[in-house]
């Protein structure tokens, strides 16, 4: 993909378009060629508008007034991506934001379009929008070339399907003639690994209670806002709660306010029996709170700093990394090359940066460590986000394998097959609030995105189940139990 | 593993060596367009460097440079440009004269007095600027700039000799008054015609140790350095960024008020108006060629001196001194510009050579999940 897209070059082999050799030596020599790329991460100013992102470092195509506004409609018009031009980005959503990514994509006369993930971040009901977009294009002639670990959305979207694993090319498959199921024992070599949780390890011991917790933020024009209203909830122990949400309902601050970033304006949060709503974040780390964080590159690591400092990162008051208030660099290293071997973490060695490292090997080493300081609660957010088939079948594997000994969850995802197969609760936020609930054993996804979109409130089942609002009712036993 | 390290060794000294290389060359070509021989003024400073009196001067002000050039690196490894650096050094090192003039304690206790003095002084105004920012988001860029001139105003109305300066009789000089002996620092003799090292270089080379214990091995220094790299992430590892901020402003200061002390407790003894001034923006350009990196501070702040002292001799060949000034400005430049190069072909570099590791099976995983196996077999069933 880095290669296509001309980041990288090859040590060997050929690549052709429209029947003519091709050698890239930076993206502008693929986009010369009408390759062009969506990455998973958005690579948008959220500050400027949807016209300056699309002409930013393409002025020279159409200017940067009407006329490249003329293209953008028509573009947009074309592909039915119904992009507004002048929208400030960041007051657009996840979606939307995509569709401006494939539209600069566009913009610059791409004929071929590389999409990494484009799901990841999307709602069941975006995701279909998004392909009504992806089958437009390709009625237009272009090319796209869909990279996805979701074996059904590969299934409905594509026309010919290529396996890739560990850099070598596994085997092709047809896929009106493929089901699931062969697709991913091509992909792992085995059976898909699945969130599915089997037994359920729920106690009655509350680990985390949260109760009527509100935060506010002030907008930059002055105006006071409510992110976070009212959520109480309760985990306990060997108990993995999930909110479901669409991106920027509040789940982020709810993480920061869990995780001191934030302190909350009202409500009370108690760890194992002791109130830390306003205790600093190194303490809360420090009584047992592990974060596995939503943007793993700004705020789980140090891109920069070698892999065992990074194992140090938000652990250096906590033993091997110190004693005393000295480092113990030894120990450290020590348990870094432990964390590498124990969660499989694929590296040359423990000097190397971490920004040399793929997504999923950097996220090992995020669950690695955290998991080594054997926390009570476990705050998880989008766990395995950008990361490939093997190393999201180990992260589950850990994080089940932690809630067996006592560990509570939370979890927070945009993955729903992620949220339903792990959780023993679900929660659904909606503006701040925790507008329904659900049991994992007998929703599907399509109804919780219908719950996602405040669509649905309150119990999402006919039968009247108690709410789990009082904080030490919660949970509902008997439902897994049902499972 | 090894080959990492090298290479990073190698990357290290890429890109002074680059801006070194760079400087010179451009130094050059604006001796050519002057008009001037564009070799022969380097041939002076070599030759003058080679005398012992003048090696002594450079070794003297590298001391002074070093210091200014720590409190500088301090905030620069924690991302916080204090640019205010001079402002701390002359207003401590004219409280620290006042107050050593004023006192006369037995000697090691007056120096440690002044000493003291001098960094409270530098903490005190580098705390201002820190203050600003944790309350009120200053950014310490603008409020260091302010305070250097407020410093200058301050230092000028404070030693007037109506306030408690004093004036020298048959001169026009103003002091803050001797120092008595006893604060007097020690200094290392290296001959009658060659003068002494001031006795605080040495303890400037030590507070490089410190410098390089503190940040390498000490929790505090984690943290810093954890800020520094990225706030962000640094906050969610439970950093109290407001705390750090402050923390390190009023260390750096304190350094700052330090690189008054070699001047004026080995030579001057007082602080007058033709004390050094400036110092604390030449540490910038030292601390940015260093690499915040203690030893590289070192080798940056003997290089400045060399060129500031063995500068001196050019006027007598009919060169202009100022060409050391220009080869100082044009290092600056250049150092801004290669690190940023050096820095982004670093991490490309590892980039391809992880993956290329990796790709070649050199992982440190000895295990081989047993799925990978069936992988011929299973491709080959569709």
């Amino acid at each position: 993909m880095k290669i296509l897209y001309g980041m990288q070059k090859p040590d060997e082999g050929t690549i052709t378009v429209d029947g003519a050799e091709a050698a890239f030596t930076s993206p502008a020599d693929a986009i010369a060629r009408g390759i062009g790329m969506v990455h998973q991460h958005f690579m948008l100013a959220d500050n400027f508008t949807v016209l300056e992102n699309v002409v930013l470092g393409g002025e020279s195509l159409y200017g940067i007034g009407a006329k490249a506004r003329k293209k953008i409609k028509e573009i947009s018009d074309a592909y039915g991506l119904g992009v507004r031009p002048d929208a400030l980005v960041e007051d657009l959503g996840v979606a939307d934001r995509q569709r401006v990514e494939i539209l600069k994509v566009l913009y610059r006369g791409a004929r071929i379009l590389i999409l990494d993930e484009p799901t990841a971040v999307l709602v069941p009901q975006e995701v279909e929008a998004l392909f009504d977009n992806l089958r437009e294009l390709k009625a237009e002639g272009l090319t796209v070339i869909f990279i996805s670990h979701k074996l059904g959305e590969v299934l409905s979207v594509a026309d010919d399907i290529t396996v890739i694993r560990r850099g070598t090319t596994v085997g092709t498959a047809d896929p009106a003639h493929t089901t699931t199921k062969q697709l991913a024992e091509l992909m792992v070599g085995s059976e898909l690994p699945s969130p599915e949780t089997r037994e359920s390890t729920v106690t009655d011991i509350p680990m985390l209670t949260v109760d009527g917790l509100r935060l506010t933020a002030t907008d930059p024009d002055g105006a006071v806002r409510e992110v976070l209203d009212g959520i109480t909830f309760t985990i306990h122990q060997g108990e993995v709660l999930g909110i479901a949400g669409v991106e920027g309902n509040g789940q982020t601050e709810l993480i920061e306010a869990l995780m001191g970033l934030r302190d909350p304006d009202g409500g009370v949060i108690t760890l194992d029996t002791a109130d830390i709503s306003h205790a600093p974040t190194r303490k809360r780390r420090e009584d047992g709170i592990g974060y596995i964080p939503e943007d793993r590159h700004r705020h789980g690591l140090l891109l920069e700093a070698p892999l065992w400092e990074n194992r140090i990162l938000g652990h250096v008051t906590e033993k091997p990394n110190s004693r005393g208030g000295l480092l113990d660099l030894k120990a450290a290293r020590a348990d870094t090359t432990r964390i590498v071997r124990e969660y499989d973490v694929r590296t040359p060695g423990i000097e190397v940066t971490a920004a040399s490292l793929s997504g999923g090997n950097q996220q090992k080493l995020i669950v690695g460590r955290e998991m080594s300081h054997s926390p009570k609660l476990l705050i998880a957010a989008h766990p395995t986000r950008g990361v490939d088939v093997g190393a999201q079948a180990q992260i589950w594997d850990q994080i089940r394998e932690a809630r067996r000994d006592g560990l509570a969850v939370l979890l927070v995802s945009a993955d729903l097959d992620e949220l339903i197969g792990l959780s023993d609760t679900l929660r659904v936020m909606y503006r701040g609030r925790l507008v329904a609930d659900a049991d994992p054993a007998t929703i599907t996804p399509e109804e919780l995105g219908s719950a996602m979109t405040g669509a649905a409130t309150g119990h999402l089942e006919a039968e009247p189940e108690p709410t789990a609002e009082a904080p030490l009712a919660a949970a509902a036993p008997p439902e897994d139990d049902a499972r | 593993m090894k080959k990492f390290d090298k290479d990073r060794l190698i990357l290290g000294f890429a890109g002074p060596v680059l801006a070194l290389v760079v400087a010179v060359v451009l130094t050059t070509v604006v001796l050519l367009v002057s008009g001037s021989d564009p070799f022969e003024p380097y041939r002076i400073m070599f030759e003058s460097a080679s005398y012992v009196d003048v090696q002594v001067l450079i070794v003297n002000q590298a001391g002074t440079y070093y210091l200014a050039a720590l409190a500088v690196a301090v905030g620069f490894r924690m991302n916080l440009f204090n640019i205010g650096v001079d402002g701390q050094y002359r207003l401590a090192a004219m409280m620290a004269a006042l107050v050593g003039a004023s006192v006369d304690l037995p000697g090691p206790l007056q120096i440690a007095l002044i000493v003291i003095v001098a960094m409270l002084v530098g903490a005190f105004w580098s705390g201002i600027a820190g203050i600003l920012k944790t309350t009120r988001g200053v950014s310490e860029v603008v409020s260091t700039i302010m305070l250097n001139s407020i410093a200058t105003s301050l230092v000028a109305w404070l030693i007037l000799p109506k306030n408690f300066g004093v004036q020298p009789a048959g001169s026009n000089n103003l002091t803050t008054g001797e120092i008595p002996e006893s604060g007097w620092f020690p200094g290392l003799s290296m001959g009658a015609e060659a003068g002494e090292i001031y006795g605080f270089t040495f303890v400037a080379a030590a507070c490089g140790l410190i410098y390089w214990f503190v940040l390498g091995r000490t929790r505090f220094g984690f943290d810093l350095r954890a800020t520094g790299a990225s706030e962000t992430a640094a906050q969610a590892s439970g950093v109290d960024a407001k705390k750090m901020i402050l923390t390190s402003m009023l260390i750096s200061g304190a350094v700052a008020g330090l690189a008054g002390m070699p001047t004026l407790l080995g030579d001057t003894h007082t602080y007058s108006l033709d004390f050094p001034t400036g110092i604390g923006f030449t540490g910038i350009t030292i601390a940015l060629l260093g690499r915040n990196n203690p030893l590289g501070i070192a080798f940056s702040a003997l290089l400045i001196a060399f060129l500031d002292k063995a500068s001196a001799s050019l006027d007598q060949y009919g060169y202009e001194k100022e060409i050391a000034t220009i080869m100082q400005g044009l290092i600056v430049i250049s150092v801004v510009v290669s690190y940023e190069l050096v820095r982004r072909y670093g991490i490309r570099r590892q980039q391809q050579k992880v993956g290329a590791e990796l790709a070649a099976g050199g992982a440190l995983t000895t295990e081989a999940r047993p799925q990978n196996d069936q992988t011929e077999k299973e491709g080959a069933a569709l």
